[in-house]
C-alpha cells in the first residue's frame, strides 16, 4: 500500500538512475503517490493531496498519520506482546527461558492453525463457532481410524481433513445457498459436530495415539540441527528480500510507483533480526520444531493467495460490499462455500495438532476454551470482526499472545478461573480496539 | 449517425409481487448513440436497468443482443455479452484500493497469480485519458469523495471494453465541473462507438448528449424522441402525463384493437 518514489520537490535527492521526468516536478511519495500524466492532460494529482516527505521524517510523520487515521495495523498487538513478555518475563526469569519460548512455539500451532481459518471467515464479515468441535471430531477420526482400526495413518489423516472440509461445505451450502445466518449454522453445528465426535470415539471415550503415527511425528518432530533454524530464518528472509526487490523493479520498469531501495532493506534487516533472533532462540533449546515450521508455511501460502490471487481478491470483495462484489460478477455463493471449507479444513488441521500435543482424541478435545481462542487469536491478531481487513499473520500474533497469556499464568500457578477472566479481558480488548479503530477510520474516511 | 442495432428489448414486462413493475416495454440501442431513458420516479427505469443487466429476469418478453434473442440470467452473462452497468449506488469495495476495484472481476493475471503491476500501469493510463483526478490509485475507495466514486465506477465499466454502457443517475451527486466531465465522457464513449443508455433526471445533462430519448410513465413506454426534432417541453409532458402525444395514441389504439 505505501509504495512511493523517492525524491521531492521539497529540496530532497532527485533519483540518480534515470533521466528525469515530466512527472519528476510533482509532489509524491507515500500511499498519496500521485498518478502520472499523459503529455496532453491536465496534471491528475489533486492539490488537497496530502504528500509524504523524504527521509525518516517522513515516515514519522506517515505513522502519525496512520494512527490518528485508525489504521493501527499490527502495532497493538505487537505492543501487547511485548507488555505480555516483560511482565511475565520479570516476574518470572523462566519465562523468557529458550526452553520455555520453543515450547509456546510448539503450543500455539493447534490453536494458530484453527485461527487461521477463523481469519477467512472473519475477512468475509462471518463467523464460524464450530471450529472447536469440528477439530476434536477430526483428531477422533483419526484416533479411531488409525488405532482402533489400523488403518493406514496417511489414509487416516486424508480421511480427517477431507471430513473438516466436508463439514464446512454442508455449512457453506446452509449459509450460502439455503440462507440460514453463519451464526445460527455453526452454532448448531458446534452442538452436532461434538456429539458426532462422541460417536466416532465410542464407549471408550479416549483413544491414545501411538506416538509413532504421523500427525504425533508432525508435531514432536524438533530438526536438531543449528542449520535447520539457521537455514529458515535466511530462506525466508531471502525470499522477503528477493520477492521486495523483483517486484520495485518491475513496477519501476512499469512507470509505477514503487518501493525505494532503502525502504526495501530496511525491512528485510527488521525481518532478519526477528527471523534469526527466533531461530537462535529455538537453537538453544532442541531446535526447529516441524510443527512450527509447517504454521509457517500454511501462512505464507495462505497470506500469498489472501493477497496475490483472483480468489483472494473476491473474498476480500465480499467482505466490502456483497452486493458489489456479486454485481461484479462475482459467484458470492461459492465463495462463502469455500471460505467455511477452508476454515473448517484448517480446523481439522489444528485439531490434529492438539491431539499430537496431548497425544489422545478424547471427549473433550476441542471443547474448552479452544473456539474462544482461536477466535480471539484472529481478533486480537488485527483481523476486523467487521468483514474485509486483516491477514494471516495475526493467526501468529494472536495465537502468541493468547500462549504466553496462558504459558505465562501456567508458571505463575495461576488458577484456571483467573485464566479464564484475564483472556476473555484480553478479548474484550482487542475487540474494543477494534471497534475504536474503525470508528476513527470512517471518520477519518478510510473505512 | 447511429450504426447497427446492438441492444433490443421487445415486450419486456417484469411484475414484483402485486406490482406491475415494467409492461411491455420496447427499447432499441444502437452502435454510436446515446440513448437517455427518463421517468418520473418509480417509472420503471431501474428495474428496466436491472433486467438488461441481469440483476432481475423478465417475466415477459425477450432481449435481442445483435439481433439474436438472449437470456441474461446473472450479471457475469450480461458482463460477457458486452453490457457494463454503473449503478446509482456504484457498488464499490470500500476497503478495495482503486486499482482493486476498477479490476473487480476482471483481474489481470500472469499464471493465476494478479499482476498488480500490469493493472495499476492500465488504470492510470485509463484514469489519465478521463483526465480524472484521484489523489492515488492504491488507496482504499473510502477515502475518495462522491465525484471521485463516481468517476472511478464510471471507469470501472470501461476496463472490459463493453459495446454498450449503462449509466445509472451518474451526474446526480456530482458538482459542475465533474457533470461537464462526465458528459464529455459519454459522448467520447459514442465517438468509440460504444451504446450508451443514460438514465437522467436532469433535462439539460439529457438534452447535451442525447441522440434519442425513451420515456417511460408508470412502467410503460411514453413515447421514444428523436432529440433533434423535440424539445424540453414535450419530453416533459411525456414523463408527467400532461399530454398524450402521437405514440401514446398508437399504443393505446393499439391495445383496445387486440383487446
Amino acid at each position: 500500500m505505501s509504495e512511493n518514489i523517492p525524491g521531492s520537490p521539497q529540496g530532497g535527492e532527485p533519483e540518480r538512475h534515470r533521466a528525469p521526468l515530466p512527472e519528476d516536478s510533482m509532489p509524491k511519495g507515500g500511499v498519496n503517490a500521485p498518478v502520472p500524466v499523459a503529455p496532453d492532460a491536465i496534471p491528475a494529482v489533486d492539490p488537497r493531496l496530502i504528500v509524504r516527505q523524504e527521509g525518516i521524517k517522513g515516515y514519522l510523520g506517515e505513522f502519525r498519520r496512520r494512527m490518528s487515521s485508525g489504521e493501527l495495523g499490527s502495532l497493538p498487538v505487537v505492543l501487547a506482546l511485548i507488555v505480555i513478555w516483560s511482565v511475565f518475563g520479570s516476574l518470572n526469569s523462566s519465562f523468557l527461558s529458550a526452553q520455555n519460548l520453543s515450547n509456546l512455539s510448539q503450543q500455539i500451532v493447534g490453536t494458530g492453525m484453527i485461527a487461521i481459518g477463523i481469519v477467512f471467515v472473519l475477512l468475509l464479515g462471518e463467523i464460524d463457532l464450530s471450529v472447536g468441535s469440528v477439530s476434536g471430531l477430526c483428531a477422533a477420526l483419526f484416533a479411531v481410524l488409525n488405532v482402533t482400526h489400523g488403518v493406514n495413518e496417511w489414509v487416516a489423516l486424508l480421511v480427517a481433513l477431507a471430513g473438516g472440509a466436508a463439514v464446512g461445505l454442508i455449512q457453506g451450502v446452509f449459509f450460502a445457498k439455503v440462507g440460514v445466518p453463519a451464526f445460527v449454522v455453526t452454532l448448531a453445528g458446534n452442538l452436532g459436530w461434538n456429539g458426532l465426535m462422541l460417536q466416532v470415539l465410542g464407549a471408550t471415550g479416549t483413544v491414545n495415539l501411538s506416538g509413532k503415527d504421523i500427525v504425533s511425528r508432525l508435531y514432536s518432530t524438533i530438526y536438531g540441527q543449528q542449520i535447520a533454524a539457521y537455514g529458515t530464518a535466511a530462506v525466508g528472509v531471502a525470499l522477503f528480500a528477493g520477492a521486495s526487490l523483483v517486484d520495485a523493479r518491475r513496477r519501476r520498469a512499469a512507470g509505477v510507483p514503487f518501493r525505494p531501495v532503502a525502504d526495501i532493506v530496511l525491512r528485510t534487516v527488521l525481518l532478519a533480526i526477528i527471523a534469526f533472533l527466533a531461530a537462535y532462540t529455538l537453537n538453544q533449546y532442541k531446535g526447529l520444531p516441524l510443527a512450527l515450521l509447517i504454521f509457517l508455511i500454511f501462512i505464507v501460502v495462505l497470506d500469498f493467495v489472501l493477497r496475490r490471487t483472483g480468489y483472494g481478491r473476491q473474498v476480500f470483495a465480499l467482505g466490502g460490499n456483497i452486493e458489489g462484489a456479486r454485481r461484479a460478477g462475482i459467484n458470492v455463493a461459492w465463495i462463502r462455500m469455500s471460505v467455511f471449507t477452508i476454515c473448517s479444513t484448517m480446523a481439522a488441521v489444528g485439531g490434529l495438532f492438539l491431539a499430537a500435543q496431548i497425544q489422545s482424541a478424547s471427549q473433550t478435545s476441542g471443547g474448552g476454551n479452544l473456539l474462544m481462542n482461536a477466535i480471539a487469536a484472529a481478533v486480537i491478531g488485527g483481523t476486523s470482526l467487521f468483514g474485509g481487513r486483516g491477514k494471516t499473520w495475526s493467526a501468529l500474533l494472536g495465537a502468541l499472545v493468547i500462549g504466553s497469556i496462558q504459558s505465562g499464568m501456567n508458571i505463575q500457578g495461576v488458577s484456571n478461573a483467573i485464566q479464564f477472566m484475564i483472556t476473555g479481558a484480553v478479548l474484550l480488548a482487542a475487540v474494543v480496539v477494534d471497534s475504536l479503530a474503525r470508528r476513527t477510520q470512517k471518520a477519518a474516511g478510510r473505512a | 449517425m447511429a450504426g447497427e442495432t446492438v441492444l433490443a428489448l421487445r415486450g419486456v414486462s417484469k411484475r414484483f409481487g402485486a406490482v406491475q413493475a415494467l409492461t411491455d416495454i420496447e427499447l432499441e440501442v444502437h452502435t454510436g448513440e446515446v440513448v437517455a431513458l427518463v421517468g418520473d420516479n418509480g417509472a420503471g427505469k431501474s428495474t428496466l436497468v436491472k433486467a438488461i443487466a441481469g440483476v432481475h429476469q423478465p417475466d415477459e418478453g425477450t432481449i435481442e443482443w445483435q439481433g439474436r434473442p438472449v437470456t441474461i440470467h446473472r450479471p457475469q452473462d450480461a458482463q460477457h455479452l458486452g453490457i457494463a452497468t454503473v449503478y446509482q449506488d456504484l457498488a464499490l469495495c470500500d476497503n478495495l484500493d482503486v486499482v482493486g476495484n476498477l479490476f473487480l472481476g476482471r483481474e489481470i493475471r500472469r499464471f493465476t497469480i494478479l499482476d498488480e503491476v500490469a493493472m495499476e500501469k492500465r488504470s492510470r493510463a485509463l484514469l489519465d485519458t478521463l483526465s480524472i483526478r484521484i489523489p492515488s490509485v492504491r488507496i482504499p475507495v473510502a477515502s475518495l469523495s462522491g465525484g471521485q466514486r463516481q468517476v472511478v465506477a464510471i471507469a470501472r465499466a470501461l476496463i472490459g471494453s463493453p459495446k454498450v454502457v449503462m449509466l445509472d443517475e451518474p451526474t446526480a451527486a456530482l458538482g459542475v465541473e465533474q457533470t461537464a466531465q462526465v458528459l464529455d465522457l459519454v459522448e467520447r464513449l459514442r465517438e468509440q462507438n460504444h451504446g450508451v443508455i443514460l438514465i437522467s433526471h436532469n433535462m439539460a445533462d439529457v438534452m447535451a448528449v442525447a441522440d434519442t430519448v425513451a420515456v417511460l410513465r408508470l412502467g410503460r413506454n411514453n413515447g421514444v424522441f428523436d432529440k433533434r426534432y423535440t424539445n424540453q417541453e414535450e419530453i416533459i409532458s411525456a414523463i408527467t402525463g400532461a399530454t398524450d402525444n402521437a405514440v401514446t395514441r398508437r399504443q393505446a389504439r393499439g391495445q383496445e384493437g387486440s383487446e
